[in-house]
């Protein structure tokens, strides 16, 4: 349980004003010429130290991430990319930053460029944040107004930011595709490698992080790595945002400390499992593109990334979709399968052909009108996909179906016995 | 170098090399669809997955890494690469499952059955059943031109039709809409695209989707005899195979040589073969009391015979086509000298072009091949687009890869890539602006003067100005010559070799046409791009192949051979000699036009001394040896081209007008298509569309 001096996102909720004078108030901006001064080692090495993984979804080392750039501008601009296109199902946690608090999200980027001697920052926005993006602008306006950042500002290190407004596509989340997009071209994602440390917007070295994690690094920085290090379970460390959907009585997005287990989160801060904990079915703990975890192994779920991976799931980007005895639990995994199917940019093939594939043998199992056989044989699918495409999403679109297959073949087989009890198969027909 | 060990197999390959070139060059195949060599990379198929061993789980699309981009073992050992393994054959046959799980697998009815890659690639890497049991997506057909057909269920969107237009044809006109499952390739509004390569897309697509729509449903590719030989649509002499069934060319298609046409063909080449069907002439007639009527050959050859004897020799004379090969003028010429007769010229535009100042007066000096290092181009006069579309692609290419300078001096045109418009006329030339500057830095800078400047009274003095130019400028020296006549015409080059010119007080074609009256007898050997109004009051012996221009004014006819129907030697621009062969029999009583003129000379009583075109060719390159270093090019002395600056004259000032009015039209054969004619249409609709009525 995260005591409230530990908390990063004080206005997590927008009790208080989100303008710069506020965000002052609550401490955002102090010291930050300071930290600049240190240089680039420094604060990667700070980085480094407080142990801080990647929000975005997968976890990546961000000290280590940053690192990755070459020193110097050697000809080159550096660019730092800040991927705050959250379009992943169940994630609402950069959006509240992004209304509530941009400032720290503004400050982190100045120190997010000095610490990979960039002095050009972008924001890519998801498309149908409109209030978020108007709060950002708004933001970076006033950063400007004070000289916090710009040309010539008064921390010594010349950083401009550009908000930029994407046009709602989940594909622009990863970050080679959001690159495309931010480049005016069809949001695709590009062959890796070279990756973008090397070779990434405009062909210059560039770093994409997710908001969350830069809005974590000031307050690294000001209450120093050992104090985010101390926080949370060994290798996954600090706070995190964690975003509760579905089925418990109070959803929200709060604040947790990371290791904190599944039931606590629940019952502390969402008032509980609706109908009780009991009541519970599985829980996707991370976005859709994780793999679900059933009830009888949430009782000691830590939620962090190696307990999760472990459990063959994902901390992704912690938005945790709770599900009570009342969901069909099937035509759950073919919504998401249809949300894949629906934003595969069409690129390369296992997942352009295979997303389809799998929504529509998934229909049909949410009916039953399948033959038994077809599980193993959506499973192998699955596994086509996997692991053979450009980026992610064919993963991301694979794996719900594998937890579900993995968890839940009884129910499925249960659905499709019943199916075939009462319906009778149409005798085949000979073609005319 | 990099050493990788493939399937066992250590390899040293460059380091530049791709894991898919690496594992070629040790002998293992590869399956791919979206992989092109002359196209960019796009990695988007996934057939050419291997396994990377220590790299991650996944496997690895080799297309698209590189050799040095793969980390070595750990005790040093070089990076391990695997292509046969179950791993690997796993992942091809499930992404060939999902290729073709909305493939129609309508083989028996798709032209592209036979030769196929996605046939040939299921049969070797798929497996015999599919597990899909839902509806097949059904895609529209999208309308992309009169040239390519499109059944776009049949699309596995690799991609290559898209990178091809873009990157190597350079127009926009082709792209992908919608995403996911929902994606397809269109020319968005549904217009033709607009470039004089798209044909090629044909061949890039490695399914059925972009078929040849002239040749739908013609032929099976077992049915068709093929022959490897020579285009001759415009001066580039691309290396073609033409498809043969029974007698009728059912197509026409690239053969790969990198020196000239790399792997493209124009859309006139690939889509002429309509015209060699329509309009042929496949008899001899004889004009009695002003009209044409069938004779036989003899009927021809007396009247021809009659009306030679009673003319004076002053008054014969000889113009040689733009298709013809070099043999033909040979004999041509040959004949006429045999008469006594000094009128014969090859050049049906009039440029002053004259082989006594050197072979490097008068040819694409640079060689195709070499506009690749060229790092700053000046056209004069010229639209290679249309003039020699391959070039132009080589021209693109260039601009791509080196950043290529590229200045124009003439009509205002879209060449597919950024160039400096210097001005419209010749006055131009001496005040170059600050692409003088271009030409004087460039290493290998190339002076190209097209047939706008050639076609002109005041040619001899554009072409001394332009050749000192090139002088001036520093492209003419020992080890490069960047000065190059881009000619338009297949013979033309093959013509000025072997001396197809007027002798001692002859005439040349423009002299002949002003002078000519009734009391002339004019012989075209295929000759139908000059004024033919000219060619009213003259007895006119037209030899040739389509009832076109020559063959209206002819008083007799003698029906020839096209470029597929015979064998001989034709020069391209670079002065790069290529024998073409027969594909196909002249329609009819039609024979081949060197045997018309042997025949012909006995009955003229001056007899050719070659029976067969061997001996033809024997004597041609006795006569003119460099005719026989067949399909190289021999450097020529670049003395010709400052022997060509020595010349002079007063340039005018009208600006250079380009020759070519329509891209497909440009001689007999082509004016025979209705491919040709439709593609024509749609150009001029495209120069000027249609309005809304408001």
């Amino acid at each position: 349980m995260l005591n409230d001096q530990d908390r990063i996102f004080t206005n997590l909720y927008g009790f208080e004003d989100w303008g710069l004078e506020a965000a002052r108030g609550r401490g955002q901006w102090d010291g930050t010429k300071g930290f600049i001064d240190q240089g680039r080692d420094w604060l990667i090495e700070q980085l480094k130290a407080s142990g801080l993984r990647g929000r975005g979804g997968a976890g990546f080392p961000t000290g280590l991430k940053m690192s990755f750039m070459p020193k110097g501008e050697e000809g080159r601009p550096h660019y730092l990319v800040v991927n705050a296109d959250e379009s992943e199902p169940g994630t609402c946690k950069d959006r509240e930053i992004m209304r509530h608090d941009p400032q720290l999200l503004i400050e982190g980027c100045l120190l997010a460029c000095r610490a990979m001697d960039s002095h050009h920052c972008y924001i890519y926005v998801r498309g149908e944040y409109i209030r978020e993006r108007e709060h950002l602008e708004a933001a970076v306006r006033q950063a400007y107004d004070a000289k916090l950042i710009g040309k010539n500002n008064v921390h010594g290190w010349d950083c401009d930011i550009v908000v930029h407004h994407g046009a709602g596509a989940y594909i622009c989340g990863e970050e080679t595709a959001l690159l495309e997009s931010l480049e005016g071209k069809k949001g695709m994602p590009r062959l890796k490698p070279p990756f973008p440390a090397n070779m990434g917007l405009y062909g210059a070295p560039t770093t994409v992080n997710n908001v969350e994690t830069i809005s974590v690094i000031p307050d690294i920085l000001r209450r120093g790595a050992t104090w985010f290090a101390d926080l949370g379970r060994p290798n996954n460390v600090g706070t995190k945002l964690f975003c509760i959907s579905g089925h418990v009585e109070k959803p929200c997005t709060v604040e947790e400390e990371m290791g904190i287990t599944f039931r606590e989160l629940v019952e502390k801060h969402c008032g509980g499992v609706r109908g009780g904990w009991d009541n519970l079915l599985a829980v996707i703990p991370g976005g859709s593109s994780v793999p679900l975890i059933p009830h009888w192994e949430c009782d000691d779920l830590y939620m962090d990334f190696d307990t999760l991976r472990d459990k063959k799931s994902g901390l992704g980007t912690a938005a945790v979709i709770v599900m009570d005895k009342s969901t069909d639990i099937i035509k759950a995994i073919s919504r998401l399968s249809y949300f894949y199917k629906h934003e595969s940019c069409g690129q390369c093939t296992p997942c352009r052909e295979g997303t389809g594939w799998m929504w529509r043998v998934m229909e049909r199992m949410v009916e039953g009108r399948a033959d038994p056989r077809e599980i193993d044989q959506l499973l192998s699918v699955t596994k086509q996909v996997e692991g053979h495409t450009i980026c992610a999403l064919g993963d991301a679109a694979a794996w719900p179906i594998q937890g579900l297959i993995r968890h839940f073949r009884p129910e499925m087989e249960k659905r499709i016995a019943s199916f075939s009890a009462n319906h009778v198969a149409p005798a085949p027909m000979a073609a005319e | 170098m990099t050493k990788l060990i493939i399937d066992g197999q250590e390899i040293d390959v460059p380091d530049h090399y791709t894991i898919l070139q690496a594992c070629e060059a040790a002998g293992a195949e590869i399956p791919r669809f979206c992989f092109h060599e002359r196209l960019s990379i796009a990695g988007n198929c996934r057939m050419c997955l291997v396994q990377v061993v220590g790299g991650p789980p996944k496997p690895v699309a080799s297309c698209a890494m590189g050799v040095k981009d793969l980390r070595p073992g750990r005790d040093g050992t070089p990076p391990m690469v695997n292509t046969k393994t179950e791993f690997v054959k796993n992942a091809r046959e499930g992404v060939m499952e999902f290729l073709l799980i909305n493939h129609p697998l309508d083989c028996p009815i798709c032209d592209q059955g036979g030769e196929c890659d996605l046939q040939d690639q299921a049969m070797a890497y798929g497996v015999s059943g599919s597990r899909f049991k839902e509806n097949k997506r059904a895609v529209e057909d999208k309308y992309i031109g009169p040239l390519v057909k499109t059944i776009m269920n049949r699309c596995i969107q690799c991609t290559r039709c898209i990178r091809f237009v873009t990157e190597v044809a350079g127009v926009p006109d082709l792209g992908a809409i919608g995403r996911g499952e929902d994606m397809e390739i269109t020319t968005y509004l549904e217009t033709a695209m607009g470039s004089e390569l798209q044909g090629n897309v044909i061949d890039l697509c490695p399914v059925g989707a972009l078929t040849s729509r002239p040749y739908a449903y013609q032929a099976r590719p077992w049915e068709l005899t093929k022959t490897e030989t020579i285009d001759v649509m415009d001066a580039v002499g691309s290396n073609i195979r033409v498809d043969v069934r029974g007698r009728e060319v059912m197509r026409v298609m690239p053969r790969l040589n990198e020196a000239v046409n790399e792997e493209w063909i124009s859309d006139k080449t690939r889509f002429i073969w309509d015209g060699l069907k329509t309009q042929r002439l496949d008899r001899p007639y004889v004009r009695e009391n002003g009209r044409l009527r069938p004779a036989t050959w003899r009927e021809a050859f007396a009247t021809i015979a009659t009306k030679v004897k009673a003319t004076k020799k002053e008054r014969i004379a000889a113009i040689g086509g733009d298709l013809a090969s070099a043999e033909e003028l040979f004999a041509l010429k040959d004949l006429m000298h045999r008469l006594g007769v000094a009128s014969v010229d090859c050049r049906q535009d009039g440029a002053p072009l004259d082989p006594a100042l050197g072979r490097a007066s008068y040819t694409f000096n640079p060689t195709i091949a070499g506009i690749e290092e060229a790092d700053a181009i000046l056209i004069i006069g010229a639209n290679p687009r249309w003039d020699a579309a391959v070039l132009n692609a080589r021209i693109r290419k260039a601009y791509v890869h080196n950043g290529t300078k590229v200045g124009l001096i003439g009509e205002r045109l879209d060449l597919t890539y950024p160039h400096q418009y210097l001005g419209a006329g010749p006055s131009t030339l001496s005040d170059l602006g600050s692409f003088r500057e271009v030409l004087e830095k460039a290493e290998k800078p190339i002076i190209m003067v097209g047939g706008a400047a050639l076609a002109r009274d005041d040619a001899e003095a554009v072409l001394a100005e332009a050749a000192k130019l090139a002088d001036a400028v520093g492209a003419v020296s020992a080890d490069w010559n960047g000065f190059g006549i881009l000619h338009t015409a297949a013979a033309r080059v093959g013509g000025l070799d072997v001396g197809c010119l007027p002798g001692e007080g002859g005439r040349t074609t423009r002299e002949i046409l002003a002078s000519a009256g009734s009391e002339d007898v004019i012989f075209l050997l295929g000759a139908d791009e000059i004024a033919s109004d000219a060619l009213e009051a003259p007895f006119v012996v037209y030899i040739g192949t389509h009832g076109d221009r020559g063959a209206h004014k002819a008083d007799v006819i003698l029906p020839g051979a096209a470029y597929t129907e015979k064998q001989g030697t034709w020069v391209n621009l670079e002065g790069r000699p290529q024998r073409g062969y027969r594909a196909a029999f002249p329609p009819g009583e039609a024979r081949e036009d060197w045997a018309i003129l042997r025949a012909l000379s006995a009955e003229l009583g001056a007899q050719l001394p070659y029976d067969s075109l061997a001996a033809l060719t024997r004597a041609m390159v006795a006569a003119v040896p460099v005719l026989g270093e067949v399909d190289r090019v021999v450097p020529a002395d670049p003395a010709g081209v400052g022997r060509l600056a020595a010349r002079g004259g007063v340039m005018d000032s009208a600006p250079f007008v380009n020759p070519i009015e329509v891209f497909h039209l440009t001689n007999p054969i082509t004016r025979a298509s209705k491919v040709m004619a439709e593609c024509a249409r749609l150009l001029e609709e495209r120069a000027s569309p249609a309005q809304a009525a408001e």
